[in-house]
């Protein structure tokens, strides 16, 4: 009998996984929320390959686990671009592989209680239970605005109304409780506050068949978006009818005005009817944070100080870093030398001291550089600048045929490319979008980081010019290079393949506010465990590769060279003079066997299409083996140099000062250092962006594109440098 | 009168709106509808966009946007 099975769900002993939704509009305090809930137990695989849309965290309430799935920020369950699609597919169970959320968090700014009650209704329509979290109370405090919670939570049928202060935590218990007894409760009949569209999808409701597995407010969406999964979930049902049916229910309820212009009419008059019951506002007492604020914002100020920003940040990389950097080359020198000591000369110790740690070293030492910048980008974020600064550019990006929106990837895809190339989602446009995923590789990715540093450390002079020193003088430029190699491929598209209406610029922009120490320590450790984890998987691997092909094939010939030629030193000589000669015979050798090892040879294979760059086979083997990703590179001029005749010199950058031609020219020029840190600020070299582009533009049209134009440009670049510098 | 005739301080109130334009349906799902009050708080670096107070929030939109939505002061002094 079927109602033997009958279980209470609330009885069983394994509670089924249950998933709370966190919703809200952009900039409201989502994320700091979800840390706060979730702390590090959190997947945030939105890095290169990984194709995971949500974030997803796990919190324990009253004994039992649920996920929580964080959704991009919305303000209606109208999308108008593909993030804001992902979470209203996800909040009406359209996501396959996703379960349709038990709870709703609705995530509500205070200060901004008005745009926030549009969604909060929406929400509130769907049928499960909801749980409010006002945030930016503080802030509230400040600004003189209270909100009635009890009437904020009559106005929403009851659903609980928590108030949480971030920064230190406060109300987060609460938050919990509340959490765990809306999980406890049963849906019940939605709520309308349209009563017209409710009434209106009623009726076509009815239209379909008994079996029709459509909620009300599917068909609700479905009548006012013109959004395809509304339309296609509708047609599933009612074939050809559909749009016949959906043409007379819009007209009786819209007129001839687009149905979207009426929704919003209609709910903003209630809200606006309601608002003065919700909240009281006084008049804020004048602050000097708030004048200081608004001086800011003017435009000139804004400028000067979003230019002294930058500068500031890029001077922290270098100066901050180099403590901590040389501090870590120490580390890895005496691993190495430990290594040495303990392991007896050959193969086995070659592998570990001269690939493995060589070439993982050679790249963990940039962590420092990597984290100080992610560490700038994140604060600013958090602190709503980065919207500021979209506001501030939106003129300049309107001339190259793009908007202040495609400000927040290119400013991200200085840290990398690819959780960037996945945030132009928030562009509703989709040749917008486009240009800017073109322009977004050329922005300066902290994978090019390790290469500048190195041979900027190396081979730029340390002196001063003015306030500037020369080697942070170098780097800006180079950022400046990606940004007008950019903005160039953006405009050139957008006046060509990408030709179309200009884009428009619209945006909420949030206070700014103090950075929450929490929530960038934990955006911040992310960022470190990923780097870490590329450089302990990609990176060794490859490093382990290309040790083997610098080091096989093995020429027997080459050491009976070696025996003969010490024999006869030992014979004729002694002390250290003797050490001396075994020394250099040695370094002879071991360069003797780089250059016909496999790598050698593959260098050699290519060096023709790169002398006239000014690169010898071991640099042009580096760069070839860095196509898969970037920051290998270091690492294998790591390897290289570890094993070749310039091994005695202490640091990888002497190392490269002491390489030499043939004929005893040095390699390492300044023209040529120029144009190889040129082709390194535009040549695509980065697998996973070339995957994100594929994916997120649904061709390979795109990719291939990227990367043939990237690589010429890089190529003809460096070409020209070297050739003008070396005339 | 529209969003894109105002000068700083300026107080106002939406009186009609052209709906047909997508970009300004966006708008009026933040919040943009007719009989909300806004206050004019500057543009940004070469006059466009410009930003509004709106309720505690603020919104920022392009002017060719703002023609759209037709608007009456709310107090004569400006």
């Amino acid at each position: 009998m079927a109602s033997a099975v009958a279980i209470p769900i609330g009885s069983l002993a394994i509670p089924r996984g249950r998933t709370v939704a966190l919703v809200g509009n952009p900039n409201s305090g989502k994320s700091t929320v979800f840390n706060r809930l979730t702390g590090l137990r959190q997947k945030t695989a939105n890095y290169p390959g990984v194709t995971v849309e949500k974030r997803v965290g796990r919190l324990e309430i009253g004994g039992s686990v649920i996920d929580l799935i964080d959704l991009p920020g919305t303000y209606a369950l109208s999308p108008s671009s593909d993030d804001e699609r992902i979470a209203v597919n996800v909040l009406l169970g359209r996501v396959p592989g996703t379960r349709r959320p038990d709870v709703i968090l609705a995530i509500v700014d205070v200060t901004r209680l008005y745009q926030g009650m549009y969604l909060l209704e929406q929400l509130a329509e769907l049928g499960q239970p909801v749980v409010v979290a006002l945030t930016m109370t503080d802030a509230a405090i400040r600004k003189n605005v209270r909100v009635d919670t009890r009437a904020l939570s009559d106005r929403l049928g009851g659903a609980a109304v928590c108030t949480v202060v971030a920064t230190t935590g406060r109300g987060m218990q609460a938050l919990r409780t509340a959490l765990g007894e809306a999980l406890e409760m049963k849906h019940r009949e939605p709520l309308s506050f349209w009563p017209a569209l409710r009434e209106s999808a009623r009726r076509l409701a009815s239209e379909l068949g008994p079996n029709a597995r459509l909620s009300i407010v599917e068909i609700e969406r479905a009548l006012i978006d013109d959004d395809p999964a509304s339309l296609a979930a509708l047609s599933g049902e009612l074939g050809d009818r559909a749009t016949s049916l959906l043409d007379d229910a819009r007209r009786r309820l819209c007129g001839e005005e687009p149905p979207l212009a009426v929704e919003a009419r209609e709910r903003y008059r209630r809200i606006l009817e309601a608002l003065p019951r919700l909240q009281s506002v006084a008049t804020p007492p004048a602050r000097w944070s708030s004048a200081a604020a608004a001086w800011l914002n003017r435009p000139v100020p804004a400028t000067v100080s979003f230019l002294l920003l930058m500068a500031i940040v890029f001077q922290a990389v270098f100066a901050w870093a180099t403590p901590i950097m040389d501090l870590i080359d120490a580390a890895t020198s005496a691993l190495g030398g430990l290594v040495a000591t303990v392991l007896p000369e050959g193969l086995l110790a070659s592998l570990i001291v001269d690939g493995v740690i060589a070439g993982v070293g050679s790249v963990v030492i940039f962590l420092p550089q990597i984290l100080i910048l992610f560490l700038f980008i994140i604060i600013m974020e958090d602190t709503g600048y980065l919207a500021r600064a979209a506001f501030l550019v939106d003129r300049a990006m309107r001339s190259v045929g793009l908007s202040g929106q495609s400000v927040i990837p290119l400013l991200s895809s200085f840290a990398c490319a690819v959780p960037a190339i996945m945030a132009t989602r928030v562009i509703p446009n989709r040749r917008d979008r486009i240009a800017t995923i073109l322009a977004a590789p050329f922005m300066t990715c902290s994978a090019r980081l390790p290469v500048y540093a190195l041979l900027i450390a190396a081979f730029v002079p340390s002196s001063s010019i003015g306030l500037l020193n020369l080697q942070g003088l170098v780097l800006f430029s180079l950022y400046m290079l990606g940004i007008v190699g950019g903005v160039t491929t953006a405009f050139i598209l957008r006046s060509s393949a990408l030709r179309g209406p200009k884009p428009t610029f619209i945006l909420a922009l949030p206070e700014f506010h103090l950075p929450n120490p929490r929530t960038v320590l934990i955006k911040l450790l992310d960022r470190a465990r990923v780097f870490l984890r590329r450089a302990g998987t990609v990176i060794f691997a490859v490093a382990v590769i290309v040790w083997y092909l610098a080091y096989f094939p093995r020429s027997p010939e080459l050491e009976a060279q070696r025996s003969e030629a010490e024999a006869a030193a030992t014979a004729a000589l002694s002390g250290a003079e003797l050490e001396a000669a075994v020394a250099g015979i040695d370094n002879e050798i071991a360069a003797a066997h780089l250059a016909q090892s496999w790598l050698g040879r593959a260098g050699r294979f290519v060096e023709p299409v790169f002398v006239p760059l000014g690169w010898d086979w071991r640099v042009s083997a580096a760069v070839i083996a860095g196509f898969p990703a970037r920051e290998v590179v270091v690492a294998v001029l790591g390897t290289i140099y570890a094993v070749g005749a310039e091994a005695d010199e202490a640091t990888l950058a002497e190392r490269l000062g002491a390489a030499t031609w043939p004929d005893g020219r040095n390699v390492f020029t300044l023209p040529m250092v120029l144009g190889l840190l040129v082709f390194y600020a535009w040549c695509l070299q980065c697998a996973a962006t070339l995957a994100i582009i594929k994916r997120e533009t649904n061709t390979w049209r795109w990719p291939i594109f990227a990367w043939t134009y990237m690589t010429a440009a890089g190529y003809l670049a460096a070409l020209i440098i070297y050739q003008l510098g070396s005339a | 009168m529209t969003l894109a005739d105002l000068k700083k301080g300026d107080r106002v109130r939406i009186q009609s709106i052209r709906t047909l334009n997508p970009n300004v349906q966006r708008l009026m799902i933040m919040g943009l509808v007719e009989g909300a009050e806004l206050e004019y708080l500057g543009a940004s670096l070469g006059g466009d966009p410009v930003e509004f107070r709106l309720y505690g929030g603020a919104v920022s939109l392009r002017l060719a946007d703002g023609r759209h939505f037709e608007v009456v002061p709310l107090s004569s002094d400006g």
